[in-house]
């Protein structure tokens, strides 16, 4: 059984018809083939396809393609501006965040509604606010440091070449 | 892709119970959180789907002239953020807040905490210390159940035929000069069931307890009162000798099992210390100096 949905994808307004038995995760990666976005468990609990809906980090493995219907969605490829990378993917970047990379959209996306939530988190609540995200390569400390810094990036922003992205 | 027959997305209240009763196979989904994880592991073949999500009723507290009602499809997180809960009944908003991750509590309700019926949902223990009643809908009409009344067993509740629940109530009398707390204790701080979870809820008249309210998760095989410890409580000077023969008593109200994540010796355990540690927190936060 198929229906349409209308939703914008990172900016851009996108019409097609899924099918009822598809999560959002599938269509993002098999059908826009943006495959930024990861399959890991495909139970909610890794957190490595987090996207935003309306703003609100989501897992989209467990969530139905039919509910993205008039939502705004957004996933890691849209996050750079051009060849200028977003506030946490710098921070994460710089804070040596990532080793094989499989987690880090994820932790990004989480933390980008983080930085854009306007509210400030302290070192506890930050682990708090990722601990929907898991990396089995390594420790989590550059990971909390990294969003610890885009966090504070964030708070100054960048001035006049602000995409109005963090 | 999920192993689902048939979606109806209903906007209505009246539209959903309908679907329900058009087809005894079908299955109501909220959030999906638990829904989708049991069709994603095989346990509901060829699933028929009534969405509840996108019905406005059912989504959002208010506050109404006998107390708060709370949409069972409001969002855990959404629970949490919430102003009437943070003011009236914080102890569900600590309850809502332990569920699982950030982005399971974006998307999994209250009322799927409730309706599916498991002893270790973080909303429980919370909602039984508050007295919950809960409004269902039908096609037989509307009726209105104490939440004690709902659990049957593990994963089993008091739903008839198609019927839905539209409402979790909670009266003014049941909150009103209450303060308490919600201690969970899981083996991971996130991501993870409660090993078992105590909330304690306190009204006190100076130094006496005017009336306590201790619920507990996976202390028995559905969340439970522990009735013998609150009735030994009320009336009582508040102290801590009085808090350890609490907790004895809770301790000997307790029927958990031993499961995977815990013996039902450390259970037993836990029920001491947590009711301990949760009765001293909600006397000090309704004021008391213990």
């Amino acid at each position: 059984m198929e229906q349409k949905i209308t939703f914008t994808i990172n900016g851009e307004e996108k019409s097609l018809y899924v099918d009822i038995r598809e999560s959002l995760l599938e269509v993002v990666r098999d059908r826009l083939e943006l495959t930024g976005t990861k399959h890991g468990c495909g139970v909610g609990e890794c957190g490595a396809c987090t996207v935003l809906i309306n703003g609100e980090a989501f897992d989209s493995c467990i969530y139905m393609a039919v509910w993205a219907d008039g939502k705004d969605i957004r996933t890691i490829e849209g996050e750079s501006c051009g060849e200028k990378l977003s506030v946490v993917q710098t921070a994460f970047l710089e804070e040596g965040a990532v080793q094989c990379g499989f987690c880090t959209p994820g932790f990004i996306m989480t933390t980008t509604a983080l930085t854009e939530s306007g509210r400030e988190f302290s070192r506890d609540d930050i682990k708090r606010e990722l601990a929907g995200n898991m990396c089995r390569c390594t420790g989590y400390q550059n990971i909390a440091n990294a969003a610890e810094k885009a966090l504070q990036t964030a708070k100054e922003c960048c001035g006049e070449n602000c995409c109005g992205k963090h | 892709m999920y192993d689902i027959k048939s979606y109806i997305n209903a906007t209505s209240i009246e539209a959903a119970v309908s679907a329900l009763a058009a087809n005894p196979n079908a299955m109501i989904i909220a959030g999906g959180s638990d829904v989708l994880i049991r069709i994603r592991d095989g346990k509901k073949p060829q699933a028929e789907l009534v969405c509840i999500r996108n019905i406005p009723e059912l989504v959002g507290v208010t506050e109404t002239t006998t107390g708060l009602r709370i949409g069972p499809a409001t969002p855990f997180s959404k629970i949490a953020a919430n102003e009437l809960v943070k003011k009236y009944i914080p102890i569900l908003a600590e309850g809502v807040s332990q569920v699982g991750g950030p982005q399971v509590r974006n998307v999994g309700t209250v009322g799927g905490n409730v309706s599916n019926g498991a002893t270790s949902g973080d909303s429980a223990p919370s909602l039984f210390a508050l007295n919950a009643k809960l409004e269902l809908v039908s096609p037989e009409g509307k009726r209105v159940v104490a939440i004690a009344d709902f659990y049957k067993g593990p994963g089993k509740v008091d739903f008839k035929p198609a019927e839905l629940l539209t409402a979790i109530l909670i009266d003014k009398s049941d909150y009103q000069g209450y303060r308490g707390q919600y201690i969970k204790y899981s083996i991971r701080k996130a991501m993870d069931i409660s090993t078992l979870g105590v909330c304690a809820w306190c009204k006190l008249d100076g130094t006496k307890i005017a009336d306590l309210r201790i619920a507990m998760g996976v202390a028995a095989p559905t969340p439970i009162r522990s009735r013998k410890a609150e009735a030994a409580a009320i009336g009582q000077e508040y102290s801590s000798e009085l808090i350890a023969k609490i907790a004895d008593i809770a301790v000997s109200e307790g029927k958990p099992r031993t499961s995977w994540r815990a013996s039902r010796e450390f259970r037993l355990q836990l029920i001491h210390e947590l009711v301990t540690r949760a009765v001293a927190e909600a006397v000090r936060r309704a004021g008391g100096k213990i």
